[in-house]
């Protein structure tokens, strides 16, 4: 196949205004579907589907996550811990509430429990939690599209 | 104020290397700390402790509805049960509680002063909790959702 060849082979003026628009482009989709709000997500946890599960609208006030793995155990700030320890993780969570004014019972319990999970542990959880005054729960479960 | 003249005639070349290695470096930050998640809901509960002794019997409240979720040995729900009579499944639950609430669902409606009572085995697999949620909250009729029983509590937990 012949090969076309160019004038001044010295002078080559690449246009490079389509690559920098595209690349603005892509940067501006990137930005957008990036998810700057700190959702507390483990890949650890399987959560149940549900095609009722309401879409999270707006932050919510004081939430606090707390999410059991299949193996019993809740990772409560990116800590692992048993779950008949985290009365002491919620009693600090308890005063710090209490010394900005707030009553726990205001703050919601978000429980991102995998599908494996007993229940026994969940309510165990939603158990200290209320023994501590929290009395709002979420429970969170992944919205299937069916 | 005497203004600065400009030679427009010369032709500025704007070396645009630094601008594309910056926007590069740019998009690859964001392609690398993208991170695809899936869609969350939430099935909110509101749960006091003790309320249940503790609160004034209210005239308007009807007797909750008992759903016992039975275990077997391996977590996997053996048997579903509304008010003591066995239930096929949790279509047929859902089909009980449209039954009891019927299809107003307005303020002050039936499915409003009704709660659900979840009395669940210890070892049962929490997914069939959320199956058994959102059968008695509610179904999706032609894309929209149609609200049934709002309020729902767990009976305490039985270990054994």
């Amino acid at each position: 196949m012949a090969r076309k060849r160019g004038g001044d082979p010295s002078s080559t003026d690449i246009d490079m205004t389509p690559m920098i628009d595209m690349t603005f482009q892509l940067i501006t989709f990137f930005m957008f579907v990036m998810n700057f709000s700190e959702a507390e997500q483990d890949e650890r946890i399987q959560l149940p589907l549900s095609q009722l599960a309401k879409p999270v609208e707006g932050a919510m006030e004081t939430p606090i996550t707390l999410q059991l793995t299949n193996g019993g155990a809740v990772i409560y700030a990116g800590e692992l811990v048993a779950v008949r320890d985290i009365g002491g993780y919620l009693e600090r969570e308890k005063s710090v509430m209490l010394d900005a004014g707030k009553e726990p019972s205001a703050a919601t319990v978000i429980v991102r429990a995998d599908g494996r999970a007993k229940t026994g542990e969940v309510q165990d959880i939603i158990r200290i939690c209320q023994e501590k005054g929290f009395e709002r729960f979420a429970l969170r479960a992944q919205y299937d599209e069916g | 104020m005497a203004k600065r003249e400009s030679s427009l005639g010369d032709k500025v070349a704007v070396d645009m290397t630094p601008m594309i290695d910056v926007v590069f470096q740019l998009m690859s930050f964001f392609m690398c700390s993208l991170k695809v998640v899936a869609p969350e809901g939430d099935f909110d509960i509101r749960m006091p402790l003790g309320v249940a002794a503790a609160a004034a019997p209210d005239d308007q409240q009807v007797p909750p509805v008992r759903v016992k979720l039975a275990a077997g040995p391996d977590g996997s729900l053996a048997s579903i049960s509304m008010n003591g009579a066995p239930v096929a499944d949790f279509e047929d639950l859902r089909k009980r509680i449209l039954g009891i609430v019927g299809t107003d669902t307005g303020p002050n409606s039936l499915a409003e002063r009704t709660e659900v009572e979840l009395d669940c085995d210890y070892g049962l697999k929490y997914v069939n909790v959320v199956r058994a949620i959102t059968a008695v909250s509610g179904k999706v009729q032609d894309g929209q959702i149609v609200e049934l029983i709002k309020k729902i509590k767990f009976t305490p937990p039985k270990r054994g």
